[in-house]
């Protein structure tokens, strides 16, 4: 699941979780996928280093990026 | 006089004159700036541009060669003033003299201004400035594109801004021509490239890094030239079709550019632009921590709830219990204290009846008619000698009277006398 998708889902867990008429074994179900979910999240933002790097066109018309 | 020209036999072609005109005009007059007003304009199929330079007493034929046309915004309008910059020579093909433009300028910004406006109306008018064409950009960007020289501050703005904010966002430079008459094509051609790219249209060699989620397309400040290229209708139709949303970053926050109308989102300078395209990561990871201690309060909530309830429920049960059980227990108690009251009188009832039965059957009682002076007959066993069968002459018997017995003997047996049914 991408980052978006995790964080939309979470957002989605936490209104839930504040609903006053959730049963509770839902309640449980919801927080257990909500955990599953702020791992995803946590490991898509975990320290990443980004490049910068050159988009090129090889003579045979192949796409490159090099640094 | 003596040389060419001098005698009839010595007369020079049309064309040698006409070139030695041009010569001589060409080496009189160094390139200039010329100043009149713009008169019967026309473009030609081939490309190049003619027209008459006038003013109130004189006027000059002019012409703009197809590749000096590349480099003026706009076709002038009829009656505008404007500046010429060019060479005055002779035109040997028609032997007229002519202004050859390289540079033209109306006064102001009115070529510019006009070009603009033109341009601005024909992309307008095919719905591609309509705010409802603009895509929104992503949230969370993994890959940034950027196509503006390799070589300006504005790229390296643009990177340090962005891994400033997100470290971790990759960012692929495709590197274009931003100024000058190559810029156009190259701005096209960096967002074809792009767009094949994302489109998946063209091989590609990365080592896993994502295709572009996002574009940033611009340069620093400079002149109005200098930016000319960014109101290119071309490079506007390439930003208009490029497969993923669009942020124009052109110059300074004062110029505004047909990029920046067509583009998704208009950033007043690159860094800016830099801004837009990425979150910052410390935000992110805060919003997450957020969401993870919302969800974690959510549940502490609703667990607390529940056990509310469940004691809730729990009391009004014990309550239930203790008022049921109350119930009962005066309902038994009621019973006993009515069984209470009912017992005794129910004795009575009954000794009463018994009582009452019990006269009854004195009353039926065969013992009771030996008060009305009968008497009953039993042997010694005690059975009752009813018939006359039951006598043996000569055998013993009692006699049951009111009183007492009477020891009696059979003397005779006879069977006269009443007879008398007994078997009732």
């Amino acid at each position: 699941m991408s980052f978006e998708h995790s964080l939309t889902r979470l957002e989605q867990i936490a209104a839930a979780l504040d609903r006053e008429d959730l049963p509770l074994e839902e309640a449980l179900k919801l927080f257990e996928e909500g955990i599953t979910r702020l791992r995803e999240a946590n490991a898509a933002l975990a320290d990443a280093e980004g490049k910068v790097r050159t988009l090129l066109e090889q003579a045979e018309g192949v796409l490159e990026v090099k640094e | 006089m003596t040389g060419p020209g001098a005698t009839a036999g010595e007369a020079l072609s049309v064309h040698d004159l006409t070139s030695a005109a041009k010569d001589v005009l060409e080496g009189a007059f160094p390139k200039l700036w010329v100043r009149g007003e713009v008169s019967g304009f026309k473009a030609y199929p081939s490309g190049h541009w003619y027209f008459t330079l006038k003013d109130a007493d004189a006027q000059l034929n002019a012409v703009v060669w197809k590749g000096a046309t590349f480099k003026i915004p706009a076709k002038p309008s009829e009656g505008m003033q404007v500046m010429a910059y060019g060479q005055l020579t002779v035109w040997p093909a028609s032997g007229k003299m002519q202004f050859s433009i390289s540079q033209l300028m109306a006064d102001g910004e009115g070529l510019w201004q006009k070009q603009f406006d033109e341009t601005k109306a024909r992309l307008e008018k095919e719905g591609l400035l309509d705010p409802a064409r603009k895509r929104a950009l992503p949230r969370f960007p993994r890959t940034v594109a950027v196509i503006t020289s390799s070589e300006a501050a504005a790229l390296r703005d643009i990177c340090s801004v962005i891994h400033r904010r997100h470290p971790g966002v990759e960012i692929v430079v495709i590197p274009a021509t931003v100024q000058g008459e190559s810029a156009p094509d190259s701005l096209v051609a960096a967002l074809e490239l792009l767009g094949r790219w994302v489109r998946g249209e063209s091989a590609f060699r990365g080592e896993g890094v994502p295709a572009p989620d996002v574009l940033i397309i611009g340069r620093g400040g400079g002149s109005r030239e200098d930016l000319w290229a960014f109101n290119n209708e071309l490079v506007a139709r390439a930003i208009a079709a490029c497969p993923i949303p669009t942020i124009s970053a052109v110059g300074h926050e004062t110029d505004v550019s047909i990029a920046d109308l067509v583009a998704d989102l208009r950033a007043a300078t690159p860094s800016v632009a830099a801004e837009h395209a990425v979150p910052v990561l410390a935000d992110l990871r805060a919003n997450v921590a957020q969401l993870g201690g919302l969800m974690a309060d959510g549940l502490q909530d609703r667990v607390d709830r529940g056990a509310r309830e469940l004691r809730n429920r729990a009391d009004a049960l014990t309550q239930r219990a203790q008022r049921v059980s109350e119930r009962r227990r005066a309902r038994l108690e009621r019973i006993v204290t009515r069984l209470g009251q009912l017992a005794p009188r129910a004795i009575e009832k009954r000794r009463a009846l018994v009582g009452r039965l019990a006269a009854a059957l004195e009353g039926r009682s065969p013992l009771a008619v030996l008060g009305r002076g009968f008497v009953v007959a039993r042997d010694a066993d005690g059975r009752t000698l009813a018939r006359r069968a039951a006598f043996a002459k000569g055998s013993s018997f009692d006699l049951l009277v009111q009183d007492g017995r009477v020891r009696a003997t059979t003397d005779s047996v006879h069977a006269d006398g009443p007879h008398l049914r007994t078997d009732a």
